[in-house]
């Protein structure tokens, strides 16, 4: 079929803006932003190089803080008209380096954006600024027995505008759906500085559907400055089961049974036994230190189908050779065992200066499989592995631990995290599952997709932001770069990718 | 995280404890969601992954700025973050080693350098203070404003038992809380005496020595420090005290703190050590003798409606020491009625020197915590340190005390009703 539509450039080749003008571009923000709110000093800079994922680090020009949308609009004007990149930041807490600053561009930071604009109970839905915390949503809907549902593990700190971005996921979001399924607008603004809205308050909308477009797009397609959330009804009774296995793989197994069954759970995660032990030691939840890893698997809904549900999960367990289960016995005792899990990455800090925090799903029943391979490549790296779970979906977050300060280190555990990613799409899976794929995972982009969709890919930013200047050098890779990937994984089992295009 | 130490810290006891916390700290942000000045001002430069970062900065060699001096001096050492951080990160200690490089490469000048200076050297002498404070009472109308929203009205303290008892304690007086709250020590007194222990104050012992130290002046925070452990050394080892009560909770957490002080000082780290050990806030005290409260309590119990009270746990008892829920439960045995508070996990602005030197972030800070201890109709406020008493005290008509004044009065109700 001919190609009727031109590329973009930034769709072949990653464009080069080293001919951007700091001096110009700070004397023109100057005039938008009281100096408090504009960085453009190495000193205010370099806490600003990384987000949540800090072997990715990278200085910006400038880092801006805006207070007001009518602010975010000039701060893009600017940028546009002098060809300026822009990333945008929440709270930082990304595990893609999704906000990892471009170096000749603008960190746009949301963090000032922290009001709560409405609640509506009746209507279940809130309308909230971009740089609200998560966990903010669900303790100001609480008074009216609503909390908003997709629960990420750093939820204490990590921002709405970046859950949108990054179409986050967490333990709840099983049951309940991820972010996207838990939003009615999105609300933000085009590199040109036009005002847009995708979603409406109803439950559908006529002509192409957006939202779940604009969810997930990591910053490349607009500016996000308000959301309306979906609520949801807190139940009745929520009760976590916490089941203690001899064998990591047993626990893999049993996860699949449960979902086998038809059971779906509130939340269904795992943990190995040196994630626990290091987790145990911050939150005290009394988890089972000998045990070689952990199911927590909840049940909510009225007290009648939580006892229900519950009985069968116990049955289906002890089937699987679970060595011991308890039920928690009130509200507290189920946040404290809910907080080791949601604790569990930074608490590898107690046991490790590093870790590469890897995000790939596979197919449930191929669990017990990957845990496997993961053990066989602990001793091919010679580096450890800690495994963490969203093991309802098969989300699997291996924590890779190393030493940023041993020389070396570094690239072992990332070519480790490589090989399990790669893994993952070989098992039948993706790689990633709800972190987004940033700078982290692109090259593997060239893995899962093929050249016409990472065009189709580049059309459709085209459509928002024609000169790519959105957050670039992120989430889809250009042309060129698969290019090159595939030449460095020549030799290796894959065919070469991409055979059809021109090596630059 | 990645560190790469300079030359003129790498080798140093500073510089390896720095490291070893830097080493700990993954940048997961979880920190900046409980951190008062990351939430008023939405910077990463005013949060604690942030601070840790220009120190990091600073100590790996990156010469300091007044910028990076004024993000650390914003930083209330609430320790909230310590608390939150699921990895461990002893940040306090951090701000500790950073802020005193960053001292010494960007000295202070000017207005700021008089206004810190005459802190380090008022604020502690308590004999000074207290005759400052009392003319202050005197002339109260005739002073400028700022000043006189600083003087608070005298508290009579009442009667200090008589040591009668075996068991005794030491009670440390601390530099300002003698002449702005001597009922607080008093009535401590009073409570262990009903618990069957006497509690003594040294006249050599003086201020902790937090305000010199949080002020970077290590070395008198340091000498502060050794004479209180001189005052108090002889009855510790003549074994006549089993415990030293430190009834301002930011004050406790220095004492407590005294063995890191002073563990390069062959002369006093193991006096320093034992002294830190038997430091004791007094809700560890209370709480150890709940068998022989509970009666006293019952006694004062009443028919009557009970009292609503808001606690304010102060940042230096729920985080620095980490005592969680002791002092409401004893209010609660006491038969008050807590209200809950919103945000009880953010520092209410007095932070020691802070509400003097950020008075503008201290300010925002008290209006939200009194709007919060106030919100659900307390008609008491309890606290558990001087500096948070009187700082919120000048911001409500409401009665704010130290909860042991609380106790002390549910104990004298039963005493007189059982004659």
């Amino acid at each position: 079929m001919a190609d009727r539509f031109e590329e973009p450039a930034f769709g072949a080749v990653e464009r080069d803006f080293s001919q951007v003008d700091k001096a110009r571009l700070v004397q023109a923000l100057s005039r938008v932003l009281a100096p408090a709110s504009l960085l453009y000093d190495l000193e205010d800079l370099r806490p600003y190089e990384c987000d949540g994922m800090a072997a990715l680090r990278q200085l910006p020009l400038v880092v801006v803080l805006p207070d007001t949308e009518a602010q975010v609009v000039e701060i893009l004007k600017i940028c546009a008209a002098q060809q300026v990149p822009v990333v945008a930041r929440g709270a930082g807490t990304g595990l893609s380096g999704g906000a990892q600053p471009h170096r000749f561009g603008v960190v746009l930071s949301l963090a000032r954006f922290g009001r709560i604009l409405s609640i509506d109970a009746h209507a279940r839905r809130a309308v909230v600024q971009p740089g609200v915390r998560n966990l903010a949503i669900s303790e100001a809907a609480a008074p009216f027995g609503l909390y908003y549902a997709p629960d990420p593990s750093s939820q204490i700190a990590c921002t709405i505008g970046g859950n949108v971005a990054e179409n986050s996921g967490g333990v709840h979001c099983l049951k309940y759906g991820l972010t996207i399924h838990n939003l009615l607008k999105v609300r933000g603004v085009t590199i040109q500085g036009e005002i847009v809205e995708f979603g409406s308050l109803a439950l559908d909308a006529p002509g192409y559907d957006l939202l779940p477009l604009v969810t997930g797009s990591e910053g490349m397609l607009a500016v996000v400055t308000e959301v309306t959330v979906k609520l949801t009804p807190k139940p009745q009774l929520a009760q976590c089961v916490l089941a203690a296995f001899d064998d990591v793989v047993k626990a893999g197994d049993a996860v699949a049974a449960i979902i086998a069954a038809g059971i779906i759970p509130a939340g269904l995660e795992m943990m190995d036994q040196p994630a626990t032990a290091a987790v145990e030691e911050f939150v005290r939840a009394g988890y089972p230190l000998d045990a070689e890893a952990i199911l927590l698997c909840e049940s909510d809904g009225t007290p009648e189908e939580v006892a229900e549900e519950i009985g069968r999960v116990r049955a289906i367990l002890e089937r699987s050779g679970a060595t011991d289960i308890c039920v928690s016995r009130d509200e507290a005792e189920r946040l404290r065992f809910w907080a080791g899990r949601k604790a569990a990455f930074p608490a590898a800090g107690r046991i490790s200066p590093d870790y590469y925090c890897m995000d790939g799903t596979i197919p449930r029943k191929r669990l017990g499989e990957m845990l496997r391979a993961i053990q066989d490549m602990e001793k091919k790296y010679a580096m450890r592995c800690i495994n963490v779970f969203h093991a309802g979906d098969g989300n699997l977050h291996p924590l890779i631990l190393f030493d940023a300060n041993k020389p070396g280190d570094q690239h072992t555990a990332e070519a480790f995290g490589a090989e399990i990613l790669e893994l993952s799409v070989a098992l039948g899976g993706t790689i990633t599952g709800e972190h987004g794929v940033g700078i982290e995972k692109i090259n593997q982009m060239c893995s899962q997709f093929a050249t016409p969709e990472i065009k189709a890919f580049h059309r459709v930013k085209a459509a928002f932001d024609p000169a790519g200047l959105l957050n670039p050098g992120k989430a889809i890779p250009t042309l060129n770069r698969c290019a090159e990937y595939g030449r460095e994984r020549m030799g290796r089992t894959s065919p070469q990718a991409h055979p059809d295009l021109p090596r630059f | 995280m990645q560190t790469n130490l300079a030359g003129f810290i790498k080798d140093t006891p500073e510089g390896r404890e720095a490291e070893a916390i830097l080493r700990k700290c993954v940048h997961c942000g979880f920190c900046t969601a409980t951190c008062p000045t990351y939430q008023l001002l939405g910077d990463e430069l005013d949060g604690p992954r942030g601070r840790i970062y220009l120190i990091k900065q600073v100590l790996e060699g990156q010469r300091a700025t007044a910028k990076t001096r004024l993000h650390l001096d914003r930083c209330l050492t609430c320790r909230s973050c310590e608390t939150t951080c699921p990895s461990g990160v002893e940040y306090g200690r951090l701000a500790d080693i950073g802020r005193h490089v960053v001292e010494q490469q960007v000295p202070r000048t000017g207005s700021d350098r008089v206004l810190r200076g005459a802190l380090r050297e008022f604020v502690p002498r308590s004999g000074l203070f207290g005759t400052a404070l009392g003319l202050g009472r005197a002339f109260k109308p005739l002073l400028p404003r700022v000043l006189s929203a600083k003087v608070s009205p005298g508290h009579a303290a009442g009667v200090w038992p008589a040591p009668r008892h075996d068991r005794r304690m030491l009670a440390l007086a601390g530099c300002v809380q003698p002449s702005m709250r001597p009922s607080i020590n008093a009535a401590t007194a009073r409570v262990l005496d009903a618990l069957g222990i006497s509690l003594v104050e040294s006249a050599g012992a003086g201020c902790c020595g937090a305000v010199r130290f949080h002020l970077q002046d290590h070395d008198g925070g340091r000498a502060d420090a050794r004479r209180n452990i001189d005052a108090w050394w002889p009855d510790i080892a003549a074994g006549r005290v089993e415990a030293i009560v430190v009834t301002a909770s930011g004050c406790g957490v220095q004492v407590k703190d005294y063995a890191h002080l002073l563990k390069e000082d062959p002369a006093y780290a193991a006096k320093a050590a034992r002294v830190a050990a038997l430091a004791r806030d007094p809700a560890e005290v209370v709480l150890a003798e709940a068998e022989r409260l509970k009666p006293l309590l019952a006694a004062g119990a009443g028919k009557g409606p009970r009292q609503r009270i808001a606690f304010q746990s102060p940042c230096s008892l729920q985080h620095g020491q980490r005592i969680r829920g002791v002092v409401e439960g004893l209010l609660r045995a006491a038969g008050y009625v807590l209200m809950p508070v919103a945000d009880a996990h953010l520092c209410c602005g007095s932070a020691g020197t802070y509400s003097i030197l950020q008075p503008e972030l201290s300010g925002r800070l008290k209006a939200n915590k009194l709007a919060a201890l106030t919100a659900q109709g307390a008609e008491r406020i309890a606290s558990a340190n001087i500096g948070c008493i009187e700082h919120l005290s000048g911001g409500t008509v409401i009665p704010i005390q130290h909860w042991i004044e609380l106790i002390d009065e549910k104990i004298t109700e039963g005493c007189r009703k059982s004659g």
